[in-house]
C-alpha cells in the first residue's frame, strides 16, 4: 500500500502544538523570529509595490515559507555558499543580503545587489556568497555540487547550501546533480522547500513515488524530513546536516514540509488548491507560531520590537530603492 | 610532426602544470577520452585532476560551473559534441549568464572541449555542434584547424575568465587508429613553450586576388585543396580560416572581400543555423559596393548526416564542390 505522504497527514497532530524553544538560546530564537518577520514584511510590501507599478517584470513571493529559509540559513556561515530559487527573496534575506540592496534589485536600480541586472528572479550577492538565484528549476543542484567541489579543494571546511522546491526533483539536472554529489561525497546540503505544488501540480501528480525522502535515499543521500513551518525544527535539522557535510561525511538533504500562502506568482490566484487545505496551512503560519512561542516564553516586548523594526527596515528599503538611479547596464 | 589532438593535449598539460586549479572532467578520460585528449595524463596528474564522470552531461557541466565560480579552472572533455545538447541549459543559460545576471560579481572560467563534424558515425554523432552554440552571448567558440592553433587556442581558453567552447573536428585529430584528413596543415610543428592564439582573430591561410573563401575546421583544408586546383586554372582564391566563431572576425573577411570582390562561405553544417549567414550579412552590410557577384554559401545539407561513407561524402562539401562553386562565382562555369 502506498503510504500517505501528504504533509497534512504527517503534521495534523502538530497543528496547534507550541514550538519548542528549549533547545535554543533566547537570543537565537529572537533573531530567527526577527528575520522571518523581516521577510514577511518584505514580501507583503513587494506585493503592494508591484501593484503600484514600482517593480517591473514578475515576482514569486515566499510568504508562508519563511521558516525554511531562515532556519536553514541560520545553520550556515556567511562564507558558506548558497544558491537560491526563483522564489528566492526570503532565502536571500536569510543569507544576509540587505533589504535595501534586495529591494533596489527588484526595482532595477544600480544600487541593487546585482546592480539591477538580475531582478526578482536572480537575486544574489557574492559578498555573502549567495549566487544570483538560478531560476531554471533543477539547474542549481549540480552547480551547488560544484561549489562544494571547489570548497573541498580549499583549506578550511566551507560547504554549499542549495535551496530548491519540490518541483526541481523531477528535473533531469537534479538527478545528475544528486548522484554526483553523493558519488563524490561533496560537502553540500540540499534544502527542499516542499510546498506541495509545482505551480498547480500537487506532489502526488509529480511522481509515482511522491515521498521525497524515499527518492533521496535511492541516491544514498541521508534525508531528514521536518515541519517546514517550525523554524526551530528546520534550524535543528539543518544544523545536523551542515555539521555532517562540514565533517566530510558527504551530502545531506533536508525536506521542509511547507506551503505557499499565495499563488505561484503575482497573477496566480491558486484556485486549484482546496480551500480547506489552504485554511489549514494558513493556521500553521510559521511567523505566527514562532510569535506564540516567544509570547509563551515571556519575550513579548522583544517580539513587538522586532515587528516594529521590520516595518522600519522595509520602509527604508523601499525609499532607498525608489530614490536610487536606474541600472546602468554596464558590467565591468 | 604533431597532430591536432596532441597539440590540444600539450596546451592542456602545460596549463595543468602551471596552475593547480586546472582539472579535467569527462567520460572515460582516465583512459584518454574518446579522442585521446587526456591520453597519458592520468599518470602525470592523478585521478583527482583527471576526473572520470558518470554519463551525466548536464550534471558534470553544472558541477564544473559551480567549481569555476568557486575558484577552480575546470576543463570538460565531451566524448562527442552532440552530447552538449544534454547540457544545453547549463551551457547556454547558466555558464554564460550567471556573470551577467549577477551584475559582474562573478566569473565562470570554464572550458568545454567537444569533437564535432561528420565522420562516418551516423546522424546522432555528426552534428556541426558549433552551429548551435556560436550565437550564444557570453560564450567564446573556438574552431581550430591546425595543431599550432589548437595548442594556442586551448591555452587561451584556459586563461580566459569566461566560458569557452573549443570544437575540434574528428577528421582532423589524427588520434591513433583514426583517419586523418590529408592536406597541408593537419599536422605540423608546434612550439614547446606556451603561447596563445588571440581570441576572435581570423587568419588568412592563402592569399589571392580573385575570390574570398571563408571557412572553418575541416572545410579550411578542403578549401585550400580547392584553391590549389583553381590556381592551375588561373583563379587565385584567398582562404580565410575564422579560427573563432564567437567573437566573429568579420573585419578580416570584409577587408578581403573589398579586395577580391567575391565571397564564398563554406560550412559543413546545415544552412539555416550556420555562421555563414552572419558572414554573408557582414559582407553585404560593409562591402556591398565592392562585390562583383552575389555572395554564395556552400553548406551541408538540410538533413541529418547519413552514416554510409558514400552518402556522407555526397552531402558534406568536398574540394571538388568548393572549386565548382568558385568557378560559378567567377562566371567561368
Amino acid at each position: 500500500m502506498q503510504a500517505d505522504v501528504s504533509p497534512a497527514a504527517e503534521l495534523d497532530r502538530d497543528l496547534d502544538a507550541p514550538l519548542d524553544l528549549s533547545s535554543i538560546a533566547p537570543a537565537l530564537a529572537m533573531s530567527l523570529y526577527a528575520r522571518m518577520r523581516l521577510i514577511r514584511e518584505f514580501e507583503q510590501r513587494v506585493n503592494k509595490l508591484f501593484l503600484q507599478g514600482k517593480i517591473p517584470g514578475t515576482i514569486h513571493l515566499s510568504h508562508g515559507q519563511e521558516a525554511c529559509a531562515v532556519g536553514a540559513s541560520a545553520a550556515i556561515r556567511t562564507t558558506d555558499w548558497a544558491t537560491f530559487t526563483h522564489r528566492g527573496h526570503g532565502q536571500a534575506l536569510a543569507k544576509g543580503i540587505s533589504a535595501r540592496a534586495l529591494m533596489a534589485e527588484l526595482f532595477a536600480r544600480e544600487t541593487g545587489c546585482c546592480r539591477g541586472m538580475g531582478g526578482s528572479l536572480h537575486v544574489g550577492d557574492m559578498k555573502v556568497c549567495g549566487l544570483p538565484a538560478i531560476s531554471i528549476v533543477g539547474a542549481s543542484i549540480p552547480i551547488a555540487a560544484g561549489l562544494a567541489y571547489a570548497a573541498r579543494a580549499e583549506e578550511g571546511d566551507r560547504i554549499a547550501l542549495c535551496f530548491t522546491g519540490d518541483g526541481a526533483l523531477t528535473e533531469g539536472d537534479s538527478h545528475e546533480g544528486y548522484n554526483l554529489a553523493a558519488l563524490w561525497h561533496l560537502p553540500v546540503v540540499y534544502v527542499c522547500e516542499n510546498n506541495l505544488y509545482s505551480i498547480s501540480t500537487r506532489v502526488e501528480r509529480q511522481a509515482a513515488v511522491p515521498s521525497v525522502a524515499t527518492r533521496m535515499e535511492a541516491y544514498g543521500i541521508p534525508v531528514e524530513t521536518v515541519d517546514g513551518n517550525d523554524v526551530t525544527a528546520v534550524y535543528a535539522a539543518a544544523t545536523r546536516a551542515v555539521a555532517a557535510a562540514r565533517a566530510g561525511d558527504g551530502p545531506r538533504f533536508v525536506e521542509c514540509l511547507t506551503y505557499r500562502q499565495g499563488g505561484h506568482k503575482r497573477d496566480d490566484p491558486a484556485t486549484y488548491r482546496p480551500r480547506v487545505e489552504v485554511e489549514m496551512w494558513l493556521a500553521r503560519d510559521p511567523v505566527v507560531r514562532m510569535r506564540r512561542a516567544l509570547d509563551a516564553a515571556g519575550l513579548t516586548a522583544d517580539a513587538d520590537a522586532a515587528d516594529a523594526s521590520a516595518v522600519v527596515a522595509i520602509d527604508d528599503a523601499a525609499a532607498f530603492a525608489d530614490a536610487s538611479p536606474l541600472a546602468s547596464g554596464v558590467i565591468e | 610532426m604533431t597532430t591536432i589532438i596532441e597539440a590540444l593535449r600539450q596546451g592542456l598539460t602545460e596549463a595543468m602544470v602551471a596552475d593547480p586549479r586546472v582539472f579535467v572532467m569527462g567520460e572515460d578520460i582516465r583512459i584518454g577520452g574518446s579522442f585521446h585528449l587526456t591520453l597519458g595524463l592520468l599518470d602525470q596528474f592523478g585521478p583527482e585532476r583527471i576526473r572520470d564522470t558518470p554519463v551525466a552531461e548536464a550534471g558534470f557541466v553544472g558541477l564544473a560551473i559551480g567549481a569555476a565560480i568557486g575558484g577552480l579552472r575546470p576543463v570538460v572533455d565531451f566524448q562527442y559534441g552532440d552530447f552538449l545538447l544534454l547540457a544545453a541549459d547549463q551551457v547556454m543559460q547558466q555558464a554564460t549568464k550567471l556573470r551577467f545576471m549577477s551584475g559582474g560579481q562573478l566569473h565562470v572560467p570554464l572550458v568545454l572541449h567537444a569533437p564535432t563534424g561528420a565522420s562516418g558515425r551516423g546522424a546522432q554523432h555528426a552534428n556541426s555542434i558549433e552551429n548551435f552554440f556560436y550565437g550564444i552571448p557570453g560564450l567564446i567558440v573556438g574552431v581550430p584547424s591546425t595543431p599550432y592553433d589548437a595548442k594556442g587556442m586551448m591555452t587561451a581558453a584556459i586563461h580566459a575568465e569566461t566560458p569557452v567552447l573549443i570544437c575540434s573536428h574528428k577528421h582532423l585529430y589524427g588520434s591513433k587508429g583514426r583517419r586523418l584528413e590529408a592536406g597541408p596543415g593537419a599536422t605540423g610543428e608546434v612550439p614547446t613553450e606556451p603561447y596563445e592564439i588571440p581570441v576572435g582573430k581570423a587568419v588568412v591561410r592563402r592569399s589571392g586576388r580573385d575570390v574570398t573563401i571563408v571557412s572553418a575546421l575541416l572545410m579550411v583544408h578542403r578549401s585550400l585543396q580547392a584553391a590549389v586546383v583553381l590556381a592551375d586554372e588561373g583563379i587565385e582564391a584567398e582562404v580565410i580560416d575564422l579560427r573563432w566563431l564567437s567573437p566573429l572576425d568579420t573585419e578580416t573577411v570584409v577587408e578581403s572581400v573589398r579586395r577580391t570582390g567575391r565571397l564564398l562561405v563554406v560550412e559543413e553544417g546545415p544552412p539555416r543555423n550556420g555562421w555563414g549567414g552572419a558572414i554573408a550579412a557582414a559582407a553585404a552590410d560593409q562591402a556591398l559596393g565592392a562585390l562583383d557577384a552575389p555572395i554564395r554559401r556552400l553548406t551541408g545539407p538540410d538533413t541529418p548526416i547519413p552514416f554510409a561513407p558514400h552518402l556522407e561524402a555526397a552531402v558534406v562539401p568536398t574540394p571538388e564542390r568548393i572549386a565548382a562553386e568558385v568557378r560559378r562565382l567567377m562566371g567561368a562555369d
